[in-house]
């Protein structure tokens, strides 16, 4: 009794101390006094877990929170915002992915079979950077982003699942799976179709995101949702599980132009994996309903930051 | 056009035993690859976000003024120096810099979905499935070359 008395007054007195803290950091920002690296690094690590959890769940990984933060709150050079975003991105998708992959939530064969479109699409978009208009190219892909989100809310009453399959490619690799969802409380069982319609998105989606410097879950689901009639859940724990390697292969060019920033990268790292392993317990028990409508809300946020882009 | 599963319907009644001993094995050795993967990202977090909080410590101590009155910005703008070629970071991790090793932890983060893809070449051969070993070891290849791509480019 005395120590669970001693320990509440503990965990009381912590969480004063974290409110004044907050309140110091709130005035910090508001009246642009100088905040120190410290506070920055604890302020970004807390703010990186909730960006870990929401990537995971929606299978985005955690740049869309992480690069606003950055830019918007604490002024910080977009580039190196990026840089951090890349780095979100990698610690989202192996941080959930050892559980999803566990918990047969990532379709491991379909996520492998279609790195190979991510991946080539992703070194042509490096190629086609000083060619392409990129104005151009945000008003194109938040048309596209938009139509999805659109596409994928039409959807929400049923999860089409096939029973049967005639796609030849699908078949022969057999890329079909099954999943335990702790939501519904049984197994779902599901076939994949679609893998040319598939393969040719996902190339698109390295592209962009090798072009834009955004992460590539925002089509990678979709995609997977529409065009393959993969359950909600399963598509966005197998985006997640392949974000990490298409951002780990435009990694290597950012490092070396250095924006990759130790003091930005360290807490956002740190963070968004604390946060994903969170989501990735969370996603199994969350209906796929549920799921899909954050994913479409945060899509149509993107599609409009797009549109702002290219205007 | 083919039909369902060859699994779901094996062609004889008496060759119906030994077709369930095959998939039985079949799965178990799924399971064993899924494992094996589940651990490879596993072990590449962990240890590389240990290495990068022993490095935001390591920062902190040797630079006392980041917890008084001096500003993150600027160590959050691009004039400040960081590593970022190798043979910076290697002289940074040799005079022991804190920067230096959470660069190192930030480069382990990043080869983890790089080691993935590597390990699943072979936990694909040791399912005997041709086809995947054959996408997974592209997918490795464009994603090395991606890296020379990215030295070449900058």
């Amino acid at each position: 009794m005395f120590i669970i008395l001693i320990s509440l007054v503990y965990v009381w007195h912590l969480r004063l101390i974290l409110l004044i803290w907050i309140c110091t950091v709130v005035r910090t920002i508001l009246y642009d006094i100088i905040m120190n690296p410290l506070d920055f690094v604890i302020l970004m690590f807390l703010i990186s877990i909730v960006a870990g959890v929401l990537g995971s769940l929606i299978g985005l990984g955690g740049g869309v929170v992480v690069v606003p933060v950055l830019t918007l709150i604490f002024h910080v050079d977009i580039r190196l915002a990026i840089g951090a975003s890349i780095v979100s991105v990698i610690a989202t998708s192996s941080g959930a992915a050892a559980a999803y992959v566990r918990e047969r939530m990532t379709n491991l064969r379909t996520g492998m079979f279609l790195e190979i479109a991510t991946t080539t699409g992703a070194i042509t978009g490096a190629f086609l950077t000083t060619i392409l208009p990129a104005r151009f190219l945000f008003i194109l892909f938040g048309v596209v982003l938009a139509y999805s989100g659109v596409a994928m809310y039409a959807k929400r009453h049923q999860d089409r699942l096939l029973a049967v399959s005639t796609d030849r490619i699908a078949n022969r690799l057999n890329l079909h799976g099954s999943y335990y969802d702790e939501a519904e409380q049984r197994e779902i069982s599901y076939k994949v179709t679609g893998t040319k319609p598939g393969l040719a998105l996902m190339y698109v989606a390295g592209m962009v995101s090798a072009l834009l410097g955004i992460g590539s879950g925002a089509l990678k689901v979709p995609a997977m949702d529409l065009a393959m009639h993969l359950p909600m859940k399963v598509s966005t724990a197998t985006s997640n599980f392949m974000i990490g390697v298409t951002a780990a292969a435009s990694a290597g060019v950012y490092f070396a132009r250095g924006q990759i920033d130790p003091v930005i990268a360290a807490p956002v790292a740190a963070g968004v994996l604390g946060g994903a392993t969170v989501g990735s317990l969370m996603l199994g028990k969350i209906e796929s309903k549920a799921i899909r409508m954050i994913f479409v809300v945060v899509l149509m946020v993107i599609a409009f930051e797009m549109f702002q882009r290219g205007i | 056009m083919v039909g369902p599963d060859r699994q779901d319907k094996p062609g004889n009644q008496d060759e119906d035993a030994p077709q369930d001993e095959y998939a039985r094995r079949q799965d178990e050795k799924v399971r064993k690859v899924e494992t094996v993967i589940s651990i490879v990202l596993r072990t590449g977090v962990v240890v590389s976000v240990i290495v990068i909080v022993v490095g935001l410590v390591l920062s902190f101590l040797h630079h006392p003024e980041y917890l008084s009155h001096f500003s993150y910005k600027s160590l959050a703008d691009s004039h400040y120096r960081f590593p970022d070629t190798l043979s910076g970071l290697f002289r940074a991790l040799s005079k022991g810099e804190g920067r230096g090793v959470i660069v190192l932890g930030l480069a382990l983060l990043i080869l983890t979905p790089v080691m993935r893809v590597a390990v699943s070449i072979f936990a694909f051969a040791y399912q005997e499935d041709p086809i995947m070993v054959a996408v997974t070891t592209f997918v490795l290849l464009v994603l090395v070359s991606s890296f020379f791509l990215g030295k070449a480019g900058s």
